[in-house]
């Protein structure tokens, strides 16, 4: 803006790094350099990293056994991280996943129970469908509240996410307990031969199948769609997206909805798929660790995918590093934070405009 | 033998890859699972994957008929140990008011304030305990907070089940009251007020499910004990009991010891319903107590729902 039209030439002079080294070059430097800081921890505490490498890769990429444990553990994580990448194309960090999670899986259950007699398999999509409107009913609660009456998403979201979490405690205790869920308080369960199954030749429910399908069509939306590409502007540039006339507070409620309808869809697998009812064991800090996944995905929709199965295969691999190694469960936690911390800076080492 | 473990793995399809990464890679023969949200349904699945592999698991209903036979679930009834502690805290109590800072109002914690209530009304049927439920297993926070308002209220000796009894155990300590402790010897947190506790003693059962597994015997699939089978233990009795007070411990844990139960009827529950009518007495052992979902006459505080 204040460039002159000199500056702006010999701006288009020097070559921009090309799309190839912002897309993939400096991701998978950051992971390599969080990688060997997490080398030097190992070091430091007395243990062979070459070792702890080689196990990591082994408990988690190893095998195919290895690589039913990480898809199974990524699955969840695929769509909890969708949840913060979709209302973060409006600019928006709304962190409380887990609550949205949560109700998710009180919905589906609430719904795909009872109407399992009359509608059979089609009682799981019911199930999916309530607790996807559930989550997104959550958050959309966050967006009016951003929206019309300017409170910060990210600390509502967090505050509500803690009711939500006490609503489902209550519910799944008190009115839709199952009395005959006696130390452990549970939903009604659903019988295990009408859950929703493994994906044919993989030991991993559909629901990976549902989050991969999910990215794909958010990344679609988002590159091709005007509804996508609207959504960015009002985050790109609120005032802007108001004076040619988007309508900011709707885009703004309508993301937070959407990122509320996938940690429900989330909450709703983990029920249909695993569980087979709501109760605490549901809420394994999902909703969370959705937010690792989503940043260091740095919030593209696709991206959230490889970034998902890599956390998975850390925590695969977490069981054989206690068990060979006797490193601490905490290990697989460091590991997890220095390569978000390495992937921030890497984002951070871009050149401005392609943030 | 060789011993593997892995802490912190949480209640989800991770234990089932847990469990299958222990038989497949460390050849795992017996496997303990010891969170409630384990056993079903995932302890369950892998069972019936892996047949000849013994699993057993911490206070889960195992089912004849119903679950596979290479599965099995242990726990212990302290219950026993509690109405110990109430005996003793019965006899120590002034203000005739007890308290419990209990988790959440499931059968194994409401057996736990009913009998240290029964222990101590069994001393002096005016006496009440205060029960104050956290919601959750862990919360430091609300446990003290608890505790310091049930001694506002004129408590003087507190009990709990929650994981962690430190806070409540040293707040009791610190306010100057008397205190009984819960799974394992709190004595040191508190060397003036502590009265006694109810401990696990998980090397009995252990050894019995390690044992039948090494010399080849069918797997014990429903194994339960008390204070009479060794699965729980008394803590040894605190310096602030009085003689008298230790005398009837003595006399209680005796007869617990020989395996009588606690709970005989005529029983009512503390909203003056009958829960157990005069002429049956269910045995420790029984399965229908772990379905307890009632407080007893004496006990000053309700189930949430």
């Amino acid at each position: 803006m204040g460039s002159t039209p000199d500056a702006v030439v010999s701006a288009r002079r020097t070559p921009p790094p090309s799309e190839a080294v912002l897309r993939w070059v400096v991701p998978l430097g950051s992971i390599a350099a969080g990688l060997l800081a997490f080398g030097a921890f190992v070091l430091a505490i007395g243990h062979d990293p070459t070792e702890v490498y080689s196990t990591i890769y082994e408990g988690g990429f190893a095998t195919a056994f290895a690589w039913n444990n990480t898809l199974l553990r990524a699955a969840p994580l695929i769509l909890a991280g969708l949840a913060v990448a979709i209302p973060a194309q409006a600019g928006l960090v709304v962190i409380g996943g887990e609550g949205a999670l949560a109700l998710g899986a009180l919905c589906a259950s609430a719904a795909a129970v009872p109407l399992l007699p009359t509608l059979g398999a089609g009682a799981l999509l019911a199930g999916a469908l309530a607790g996807m409107a559930g989550g997104a009913a959550w958050f959309a609660l966050v967006g009016v509240l951003r929206a019309h009456r300017g409170l910060n998403e990210t600390i509502t979201s967090l505050l509500l996410s803690y009711i939500a979490i006490a609503v489902f405690n209550h519910t799944v205790e008190g009115p839709l307990r199952d009395p005959s869920s006696l130390n452990k308080p549970s939903t009604l369960p659903l019988p295990p031969q009408s859950m929703l199954g493994a994906i044919p030749g993989l030991d991993v429910h559909w629901g990976l199948a549902i989050g991969v399908l999910a990215c794909a069509v958010a990344q679609l939306a988002l590159s091709r769609g005007t509804g996508g590409f609207a959504l960015r502007v009002a985050g790109g540039n609120p005032r802007a997206a108001l004076l040619v006339g988007l309508p900011v507070g709707a885009l703004i409620v309508v993301g937070c909805a959407l990122g509320g309808a996938a940690a429900g869809l989330a909450g709703a697998i983990e029920v249909i798929a695993v569980h087979g009812a709501a109760s605490a064991s549901v809420l394994a800090g999902y909703g969370t660790l959705g937010i690792l996944v989503a940043f260091m995905a740095r919030q593209q929709p696709l991206a959230i995918v490889p970034v998902a199965i890599l956390m998975g295969g850390i925590s695969a691999a977490g069981s054989l590093l206690q068990r060979r190694l006797e490193l601490p469960d905490a290990t697989t936690m460091v590991l997890q934070g220095l390569l978000f911390v390495a992937i921030l800076a890497g984002e951070a080492l871009l050149p401005r405009a392609r943030r | 033998m060789k011993v593997v473990e892995e802490e912190k793995v949480p209640e989800t399809v991770a234990v089932q890859k847990t469990m299958e990464t222990m038989i497949n890679q460390d050849k795992a023969t017996l496997i303990f699972a010891t969170s409630f949200g384990y056993f079903d349904p995932h302890m369950l699945r892998i069972a019936e994957k892996y047949p000849k592999v013994r699993f057993a698991h911490g206070g889960g209903m195992w089912t004849e008929g119903k679950h596979p036979r290479n599965a099995g679930s242990y726990f212990g009834y302290i219950d026993g140990g509690q109405y110990v502690s109430g005996v003793i805290a019965g006899h120590m109590s002034k203000s005739k008011r007890l308290g419990f800072v209990a988790a959440k109002p499931i059968p194994q914690v409401l057996r736990n304030i009913n009998a240290f209530t029964m222990g101590a009304r069994s001393v002096d049927p005016s006496i009440t305990t205060r029960v104050i439920f956290t919601g959750d297993w862990s919360m430091p926070v609300k446990e003290a907070e608890a505790t310091n308002s049930l001694i506002d209220q004129g408590v003087n000796v507190v009990n709990c089940h929650v994981d962690g009894p430190k806070v409540v155990i040293e707040t009791a300590e610190k306010r100057g009251i008397m205190s009984c402790g819960y799974h394992a010897s709190q004595a040191a947190l508190a060397p003036k007020g502590y009265l006694t506790g109810a401990e696990w003693d998980w090397a009995t059962p252990y050894g019995m499910l390690v044992e039948a597994a090494r010399s080849g015997k069918p797997h014990l699939n429903f194994l339960r004990g008390g204070l009479k089978e060794g699965f729980v233990k008394m803590s040894a009795w605190g310096a602030a009991a009085s003689p008298k007070a230790r005398q009837a411990g003595d006399a209680a844990l005796a007869s617990m010891k020989k395996g009588d139960s606690i709970f005989k009827g005529p029983l009512k529950d503390n909203k003056g319903g009958t829960v157990i009518p005069a002429g049956t007495t269910l045995e420790m052992t029984n399965v229908e107590l772990e379905k307890m979902n009632y407080l007893v006459e004496g006990v000053l505080g309700s189930i949430p729902s």
